[in-house]
């Protein structure tokens, strides 16, 4: 039932082409409680529901959206193994849309995460934990939180082949880099970034995020979907604005500023195809330069 | 005195920084199951700043303004509270603290103006905080950014609150979102002042302007610039050494008390909760 194709091919559409169905996110763009996750949950059922009411093939929360983001000593309350009966109750209640929401998770031998789901059809699919811990500024992630070891992506119904990222994963090119790779035709951020700098008529990591977004789909040729949280905790303004990027780089829908929503946008799957027509560069991509060049620069810093 | 040209650093658009002020009140008072707010009014910018704020995140009826005269505040400060108070329609409150600051100086007569200022900044916080009971409010800070690196206020004094709206502003800033907030043109055209004895005003006292101590601030803490970026910029190297000075010496104001660590784990250093834990 897949309706995108992978990027190693860009078949033009022929004209007897049964017209792909439209599919719909829904941006789930909502201010948890920091540390309730009962009441997070509460939350998350009723926005799933809506999201299946409206028959979105995909509803996205924030990172960390079942616990709020500056847990500090909490996150050892808040950590849920993958099979929690918390974590399976909602993917389960999501079974006829798709679903990436943010946890945080412990693994074997007490490691805990910041991680990302990806579930379809009731069953968890993918789960990515965060890579690039930001501790530095106004972050500390790195001293409550260990480090995701994994980029990779995998395959969905829906949406086809599909990556997963948190929040600061998607300032480093080298996570884009393989989720292109990787042959992503959708890139998933979900994110919980504290608003800084007002000069302008939103703030500055907005500009950033959006600008970061879109050129990572047009360079991708791939859409992106990121999902920001709003709310405030300790004084920190999570500013929102989640939004769809499509493959050619322009926006295709866009939720409010500072204000929770839940955003619906259409993708047609045909514009992922005549965008790789268009502009095929992941066809083009040599990786096995990159390859090459990264084990060189790998000896010489590494090895030397 | 050269300065780099930086004006672009202090911009703030005053419609975002609203919207998100607003939202902050509302949120960081709903969420320890409050509705209300209380706050001291003296009809400087930065108290009539906050009561526009307030008023709009969550309703003039929900608010109270506290004003609270001693014996030399100055007609000026009286009018231009009673302005805001007129503008907006809040429920407001004197509570004059005259009689209870001049019966404790009368066991110490020989008390230097530091200490009466201080004083009359602590008798004011402990009416706030009884105010904020009677009222059902938390107490609204109203100390900017300028004031709270420069340590230009009354530790548990005017620098107490339980949250506060524009303690990430500079003063210069205050001023530009007070202006677009519609704050009285007799409130914003003043010499900043604490009214804390006759004809005194911050700039004074401080010895330079805002306009010129926010230039290097923000420099110095938000861009990060070091001590010889600054002076090979064109400021000052006294005023550099100065501002430096009182920005390091002031910084105990800024933190909670200092805890004797003992044990495993300890209140403020690896007992660490968001205030905001749980809500």
């Amino acid at each position: 039932m897949s309706t995108i194709e992978s990027n190693q091919s860009e078949p033009a559409l022929a004209a007897d082409d049964p017209t792909p169905r439209q599919l719909t996110v829904a941006l789930a763009q909502i201010a948890p409680a920091l540390g309730d996750v009962a009441k997070n949950r509460r939350l998350h059922l009723q926005q799933i529901d809506q999201a299946v009411a409206a028959k979105a093939d995909l509803v996205v929360f924030p990172e960390l959206s079942l616990t709020g983001y500056f847990l500090r000593d909490m996150v050892t309350d808040v950590a849920l193994e993958r099979d929690a009966a918390e974590l399976r109750e909602l993917v389960e209640a999501a079974d006829t849309t798709d679903l990436v929401m943010g946890y945080v998770e412990r693994a074997s031998g007490h490691r805990i995460y910041n991680a990302a789901m990806y579930a379809e059809g009731g069953t968890l699919r993918h789960v990515h934990h965060k890579v690039y811990l930001p501790t530095y500024g106004l972050f500390d992630e790195q001293r409550y939180f260990a480090r995701g070891e994994r980029i990779r992506a995998f395959d969905t119904q829906r949406f086809g082949r599909v990556g997963l990222l948190v929040c600061e994963d998607l300032w480093h090119l080298s996570a884009a880099a393989i989720m292109q790779a990787e042959g992503v035709e959708m890139l998933v951020c979900i994110a919980n970034s504290p608003a800084r700098g007002v000069a302008e008529d939103r703030p500055e990591v907005a500009e950033t995020y959006e600008r970061l977004c879109r050129t990572f789909a047009q360079l991708l040729g791939a859409v992106v979907v990121m999902v920001n949280r709003t709310g405030f905790e300790d004084g920190l303004c999570f500013w929102g604005g989640s939004l769809v990027a499509g493959p050619d780089g322009q926006l295709l829908g866009q939720a409010p500023l500072l204000d929770e929503s839940l955003t619906m946008v259409t993708l047609d799957p045909r514009e992922l195809q005549r965008q790789r027509t268009i502009t095929p560069l992941g066809r083009d991509e040599r990786l096995l330069i990159t390859i090459e060049e990264l084990q060189r620069i790998k000896r010489a810093r590494y090895e030397d | 005195m050269k300065t780099e040209p930086q004006p672009d650093l202090l911009a703030i658009d005053a419609h975002l920084v609203e919207q998100i002020l607003v939202r902050f009140i509302r949120s960081e008072i709903g969420r320890t199951g409050f509705e209300r707010a209380v706050f001291g009014l003296s009809g400087g910018v930065d108290s009539s700043t906050v009561a526009y704020l307030a008023a709009k995140a969550l309703g003039p009826e929900n608010v109270l303004a506290v004003t609270m005269p001693y014996k030399t505040s100055s007609d000026e400060t009286i009018r231009d509270s009673q302005s805001v108070v007129d503008d907006l329609g809040f429920e407001t409150v004197e509570v004059p603290i005259t009689a209870q600051v001049d019966a404790y100086f009368e066991q110490f007569p020989d008390a230097s103006q530091l200490r009466r200022a201080n004083k009359c900044a602590r008798e004011r916080m402990t009416v706030l905080y009884d105010q904020s009971a009677s009222f059902g409010g938390l107490v609204l800070g109203t100390s900017n950014k300028s004031e709270l690196l420069l340590g230009y206020g009354t530790q548990f004094g005017d620098m107490a609150s339980a949250i506060n709206p524009i303690g990430d502003l500079y003063k210069t800033q205050v001023a530009e979102l007070a202006r677009h907030l519609e704050v009285p043109a007799a409130i914003l055209d003043k010499p900043p002042s604490g009214d804390l004895w006759i004809g005194q005003t911050d700039e004074d006292e401080l010895g330079f302007s805002y306009d010129e101590v926010d230039r290097l601030l923000v420099l110095l803490v938000d861009r990060r610039w070091h001590r010889g970026d600054l002076l090979a910029a064109g400021f000052d190297p006294g005023f550099v050494e100065r501002v430096l000075e009182m920005v390091r010496r002031n910084h105990y104001k800024r933190r909670m008390p200092v805890i004797a660590k003992l044990s495993h784990r300890t209140v403020d250093r690896d007992f660490r909760y968001a205030r905001d834990w749980g809500t």
